[in-house]
């Protein structure tokens, strides 16, 4: 158990500023997230992507923000949980009880969602039968590539995640690699290599396939592909792979009870609370008359969350306003003279 | 502006009329038309604007820029009618656009 003053659900730019005014007035926070970096949709989606309405920063890509924002927090050494998904919300007395998917669980009067348009997940096949195998022998992520070894294996897509993979897996187990067109979009070296490798039959390549039919009694025997044209193939099929990239998705925070309203939490524009006492929602997923999707509008509203969670984290203290320029006991918490 | 008419996968019909410049998906959106989540809001970064567009139209359209088909791989149950509403302007000459949206985007 982790008892903090902030538990902040998301690790983008409005969380990381949050969690730079939170550290600025004095408090402490803890901050989950259930991509492996920090960074949110500016390095999952556009880290190459030019920003230009970031205040006094005329350029800047989804990646420099970024790690401009890391370097802004580091004096505080908060702590990051990534590859973790908040789960579920109870109150107990005053507190918050937060668990993760990981078996993480903090108490804190706060917490602060800064979920952007929620967590990011792998895109599944759209086949129904597929599910009953998911996580045995249907993978979106591999953890462990020796379980493949002198197995049949289909793996689809057309990024770097299938290509690299068809590459790696093709060392040691027969690959069918299944893309929806001719063109990829990986980079050109495995491209090439994907082609030189099916021209020795090392690879069977399908293009222009897609996934029908996932088939086997317990264990995982046979995939069905189809054609557009609707003409269909049955390949052996040890272990079935998807890479498709990610998608977001809400997840559990759409049960805590936040009158969500479309996949966003309605918050009042004083200190962006929810109708649930020390609960805050700020950056996309927030919502009121006038909302800005912008970085900038999650930066202000991230910076009056911290103070309204002040009021719950030291109650029998009175928040003093002061200025970055001026006080002295911000410079000893940056650390700086 | 242009009459654009959005099906929905069970059949359901949305006729509005857009405004030249604005973009299919933002049609959709400002109007409150299920079916078209567009969680980038646009930057061609995800795929949940996705909607199948038929011959008779698909071949009026702007062609698509590079990128969109890299995006379109990571859709739901794409096919070669696929297009990101958000990557079609609306103008006079798309007076009558159809456009059906997947089961589900994401």
């Amino acid at each position: 158990m982790i008892k903090t003053d902030v538990v902040i659900v998301g690790a983008g730019p409005t969380g990381l500023f949050c969690a730079h005014q939170l550290g600025i007035i004095g408090l402490k926070c803890e901050i989950v997230d259930n991509l492996d970096k920090i960074g949110g949709q500016c390095i999952e989606l556009y880290p190459d992507k030019p920003i230009y309405d970031i205040p006094a920063v005329p350029e800047c890509t989804g990646e420099e923000l970024t790690n401009n924002l890391i370097e802004q927090i580091k004096p505080f050494k908060f702590n990051f949980h990534l590859n973790d998904r908040v789960q579920e919300l109870t109150s107990k007395n005053e507190d918050w009880i937060v668990k993760t998917t990981n078996g993480k669980e903090f108490h804190t009067p706060n917490v602060v969602i800064a979920g952007g348009v929620g967590s990011f997940e792998p895109r599944k096949f759209p086949t129904k039968s597929a599910e009953k195998f998911d996580g045995t022998s249907v993978l979106y992520s591999i953890k462990d590539k020796t379980i493949f070894k002198d197995k049949s294996v289909a793996i689809f897509g057309g990024g770097d995640s299938a290509l690299d993979w068809a590459i790696e897996l093709s060392k040691n187990s027969k690959v069918s690699l299944i893309h929806r067109r001719d063109e990829f979009r990986g980079a050109p070296a495995s491209i090439q290599k994907i082609k030189d490798l099916s021209k020795k039959n090392i690879i069977n390549l399908f293009t222009k396939y897609s996934i029908k039919d996932v088939m086997g009694n317990g264990s995982l025997k046979e995939v069905e592909i189809k054609s557009e044209s609707g003409e269909s193939k049955i390949l052996k099929a040890d272990y079935v792979l998807g890479f498709f990239g990610l998608i977001m998705q809400l997840g559990p925070i759409a049960e805590w009870g936040l009158n969500l309203d479309k996949k966003v939490i309605p918050v009042n524009t004083e200190n962006f609370e929810t109708n649930k006492k020390g609960i805050f929602a700020i950056g996309d997923i927030c919502t009121y008359p006038g909302k800005l999707k912008l970085i900038l509008s999650g930066f202000h509203e991230g910076a009056l969350a911290a103070r309204g969670c002040f009021k719950y984290a030291r109650p029998d203290e009175k928040y003093r306003f002061e200025f970055t320029t001026a006080s002295n006991t911000i410079k000893d918490r940056l650390g700086v003279k | 502006m242009a009459k654009i008419i959005y099906i929905e996968h069970n059949g359901k019909e949305h006729i509005v009329e857009v405004q030249n410049g604005l973009t299919v998906m933002e049609g959709a959106v400002q109007n409150d038309i299920p079916g078209i989540d567009a969680d980038c809001g646009g930057s061609m970064s995800c795929a949940t604007c996705h909607v199948y567009v038929k011959e008779d139209w698909y071949d009026k359209l702007p062609k698509k820029e590079m990128g969109e088909d890299d995006m379109l791989d990571q859709a739901y149950e794409p096919n070669s009618n696929s297009r990101l509403s958000c990557q079609i302007s609306v103008s006079d000459d798309l007076d009558g656009l159809t456009v059906h949206m997947p089961e589900k985007q994401v």
